[in-house]
């Protein structure tokens, strides 16, 4: 059915907007807050902040996560760093310098006050971090230390070296225990969400299944948030962690919530190329590389000389030479673009010819071995670990891989989704990358969702809604459980001959293939079509076997890549609905001559948010407009 | 490469495991060791037969869920690595490996290679944080740390909670874990109230886990993927001694001032 978007933008000058926002917001008194329940799904950085801070305001918190300890969500991965406007460095930065560089980097695509919201709530979230404990780089003056990161030209990157997410996410973590310490959060680990409760139009709470016991039981709130992380998984081989999935967000539309932009989907460009069939996931290699690493192929199509013996006037920095002003530190989508566009037109090197240089000699030369050991020393091990070449002396190779997913369910201002009492936070959300993240973003807008916005939107929420008690034998909460019994009934009667992996595998090909870093409109029609019969494949000819009382990976891999085969068709969908190249989504048909990609704001300067058609099959758009009043829609140049 | 696999198969926690024997043809040198699972498991799943489950999420060395002693040493035998960063080309065509859980007192088996290793969190949850509010933090370059403690503070942090230590150590004990999280809050100005509190709180609860103690075999510090230093443990040890003396002197002033 077509949705009513109303995105709640508060009126006002753009910097004040939250500032009156928050001081308008309906509060629930602190003895009140008891009496109020709050689910959180997930507790990587938005969903451990979230549940930390809600269970120290006082609400009574419900946290889940299917991993053994909420410390391994997958925020724990990231490597480079996190931005903030703090002007450490003295060199312009600023709220509003942070607040452009984003919008900008998003390629227009995003709304204006949740961007800025974030920008401003960047200070605090290093300032709460630090006083948790996170150890941050500093300088030997005992001050924090800051590096450089795409799509920007001042260094506002806050980082502990190539394991900040780790240490951010301990950080939250940390506060989380405390708060399961004190019993304001009750902690359910290994325990994965399969389905909403749905009662008077709003969610009322979770089903979730017991990975280690396969119980099945119902949870009840006032709200629920769901910071389930990204769907980068679609494509099977992405730098995302194995279990990442899209079924939490994807119940969600199944029950009404509108999802945003599908198609916007990150392609990182420094990721360890694939090596062979056996592959089962790609290894990121942080941005901050890229700070020191110039990137190049050889001049010469087909140069198979190794990298040592290829002389300096032979080799095309084409970072470099395309996009002087910001070089290697050009924007995500458009150094993985580039680098395909040497590789397709046969520069490439390595065995499959899919990868380009990342050269960190002439930085070894000027700051030593020691230097760039300090810096970079435990993603050079990876590297080392994964390839079996040493980074130190030859160059690495690299390639562009999935890595983030911009797009995600539909939020207004307050991170509510279309469902009344739903919310979602961080990359769950679509709220503030646009069509392009920027590096160093996702654990700013991880944190700010989960520390500083969720934890008062949900006050305000709570405060102006009426939740009457639900009893356990609710016929909707009956409901529920059924639907998710019968699930799991129907996966684990799958007996045909091949694992879930292996459709994972075909359809993550497909994907790559025709939604991937370039896309066609007869491309994604191919998709579709090869998708539905595809899943059809899926649903005849996989294999399920054990038990559901027990711990069975198989039957969890078949209910996430469903889903993902339902998912993929939107993402395809949405693709082909957008005639116009922006951000990391690139349609051949729209380029500049040079091979840039050709935006259109005239037609598309809007959010596509998708729902199920009435009956439940098909899809159907609804645009929420984005305007512009603080930032000129401008061609993005980083030449 | 063709392999003999040796692997631990156990239904569940009440059942006894055993090893079962698997020969597995062309495994690449480039696969990970848990790729090369995956294609254990791929054969069984299509001879109808159970996959062996193990715990795995990242791939990239950094969540900590991989849990499995390979020829009998905790993520196998490459130093400063865990078992999904431990390629295949570390191994020989022809070898014999045997896999089986982290093995500890502590850690029971849940099925196969996986174990129960919630211990951890408990001990986290008894202590290892600084009571920081959301929102009541000062600004942060308001709080200098000189920059040595700073990075020896993140070498404490670097510990991924996987339980190699653990698994390692003839006693079973968590003192290497236990230390690191105790070592990088009580390194850092911002830890210091709860200095005391802490260590305490967090050595109870790790005590109550049904740990063993430490005898200084080091094993631990060997088998850690992060390169945890056993001089955490000493320093443990300081803190604690302090503390157990501090809350003495304390208890003995209250009893005087009545």
């Amino acid at each position: 059915m077509q949705l009513k978007l109303d995105s709640k933008v508060p009126a006002g000058p753009l910097e004040q907007k939250w500032t009156k926002h928050k001081a308008h917001m309906k509060l629930v008194n602190p003895a009140n807050k008891r009496k109020h329940s709050v689910i959180v799904v997930g507790t990587g950085l938005a969903g451990g902040a979230a549940a930390a801070s809600l269970g120290e305001l006082g609400y009574k918190v419900k946290a889940f996560c299917f991993h053994d300890s909420p410390r391994r969500a997958h925020s724990i991965a990231a490597q480079g760093g996190i931005n903030a406007a703090k002007n450490y460095r003295n060199d312009g930065d600023s709220v509003y310098r942070l607040f452009y560089d984003t919008v900008k980097g998003g390629d227009f695509r995003a709304r204006e006050a949740n961007v800025h919201r974030l920008a401003e709530l960047s200070v605090n979230i290093i300032d709460q971090c630090v006083a948790q404990g996170v150890p941050f780089a500093r300088e030997y003056g005992g001050l924090l230390d800051n590096r450089s990161f795409g799509g920007a030209q001042v260094s506002r990157t806050f980082y502990a070296k190539g394991q900040t997410g780790q240490q951010l996410l301990l950080g939250a973590y940390a506060a989380l225990n405390r708060q399961i310490h004190a019993g304001a959060v009750e902690m359910h680990t290994r325990s994965e969400m399969l389905d909403l409760i749905m009662i008077d139009g709003r969610c009322r709470g979770v089903v979730v299944r017991n990975l280690r016991t396969g119980e099945i039981s119902s949870h009840i709130a006032d709200a629920v948030v769901l910071a389930t992380g990204g769907y980068s998984n679609v494509y099977f081989l992405s730098t995302s962690a194995k279990n990442c999935n899209v079924t939490a967000i994807w119940r969600a539309y199944k029950h009404g919530a509108g999802m945003a932009n599908p198609c916007f989907t990150q392609i990182h460009p420094t990721s360890i190329p694939v090596s062979g069939e056996h592959q089962s996931k790609l290894t990121l290699m942080s941005e901050s590389l890229r700070n020191d690493g110039r990137v190049w192929v050889p001049k010469a199509a087909g140069d198979k000389r190794s990298p040592s013996a290829i002389p300096e006037s032979e080799r095309d920095y084409y970072l470099e030479r395309r996009y002087p002003s910001y070089g290697n530190l050009s924007p995500r989508d458009i150094a993985s673009r580039a680098a395909k566009e040497r590789c397709d037109a046969g520069y490439g090197v390595g065995p499959m010819g899919l990868g380009v240089y990342l050269d960190f000699s002439d930085a070894i030369k000027r700051l030593g071995v020691d230097t760039i050991a300090a810096r970079y020393g435990n993603l050079f091990d990876m590297y080392a670990n994964i390839s079996g070449e040493n980074p130190y002396e030859a160059p690495m190779r690299i390639y562009p891989a999935p890595h983030y997913t911009m797009g995600g369910l539909w939020v207004d201002y307050n991170l509510m989704t279309t469902i009344p009492g739903l919310f979602a936070a961080g990359e769950a959300n679509f709220s503030d990358h646009g069509a392009n993240r920027l590096g160093a973003s996702a654990l700013m807008q991880g944190l700010a969702d989960g520390y500083f916005v969720i934890p008062y939107t949900i006050g305000d929420y709570i405060a102006q809604t009426k939740s009457a008690a639900v009893p356990t034998d609710h016929p909707e909460v009956k409901a529920a459980l059924e639907r998710v019994t019968r699930r799991t009934e129907r996966f684990l009667g799958m007996r045909g001959r091949k694992p879930v992996d292996h459709y994972h595998r075909i359809l993550g090909r497909l994907m790559w293939d025709r939604c991937g870093m370039s896309r066609t409109a007869q491309g994604l029609r191919e998709a579709i079509t090869r998708i539905a019969e595809l899943r059809e494949e899926f649903w005849t000819n996989s294999f399920v076997g054990g038990s559901g009382t027990e711990i069975n990976q198989e039957l969890e891999k078949a209910g996430r890549v469903a889903d993902f085969f339902e998912f993929a068709e939107l993402m395809c969908i949405d693709a082909l609905d957008r005639n116009e190249s922006c951000g990391g989504h690139f349609r051949e048909e729209y380029q500049t001559e040079d091979g840039e990609a050709l935006r259109n704001d005239a037609d598309y300067c809007y959010a596509a948010v998708w729902s199920t058609k009435e009956g439940g099959e098909g899809h159907e758009l609804t645009k929420e407009p984005l305007t512009f009043e603080n930032v000129e829609l401008a061609t993005r140049s980083y030449k | 490469m063709n392999l003999t696999l040796f692997v631990w198969r156990q239904r569940n926690g009440q059942e006894d495991g055993s090893f079962h024997r698997f020969e597995l043809q062309g495994v690449s040198e480039d696969s990970s060791f848990l790729e090369m699972l995956d294609l254990l498991n791929l054969q069984l799943v299509e001879k109808g037969e159970s996959p062996v489950a193990f715990e795995h999420d990242c791939r990239e060395g950094i969540c900590g869920s991989c849990s499995m002693t390979i020829n009998g040493r905790p993520h196998g035998p490459k130093r400063l690595t865990t078992a999904c960063q431990l390629h295949m080309r570390n191994f020989s065509d022809g070898d014999t490996i045997y896999i089986e859980p982290f093995r500890a007192k502590a850690f029971p088996v849940i099925k196969d290679l996986v174990v129960d290793r919630s211990a951890f969190d408990r001990i986290q949850q008894a202590g290892g944080y600084i009571s920081v509010n959301t929102g009541a933090a000062p600004e942060a370059n308001s709080i200098p740390v000189e920059k040595d403690l700073s990075d020896e503070a993140f070498d404490a942090a670097a510990c991924i909670s996987c339980g190699a230590c653990v698994a390692a150590c003839p006693n079973g004990s968590a003192m290497l874990f236990t230390s690191a999280k105790v070592a990088h809050l009580g390194l850092l100005p911002q830890g210091q109230p709860e200095r005391s509190s802490r260590v305490l709180n967090m050595v109870r609860q790790m005590d109550a886990e049904t740990f063993g103690g430490c005898t200084n075999h080091g094993e631990c510090q060997d088998a850690c993927p992060k390169g945890i230093s056993i001089k955490y443990i000493t320093r443990m040890n300081r803190d604690f001694i302090v503390a157990n003396i501090k809350r003495g002197l304390s208890l003995r002033g209250k009893m005087q001032s009545q």
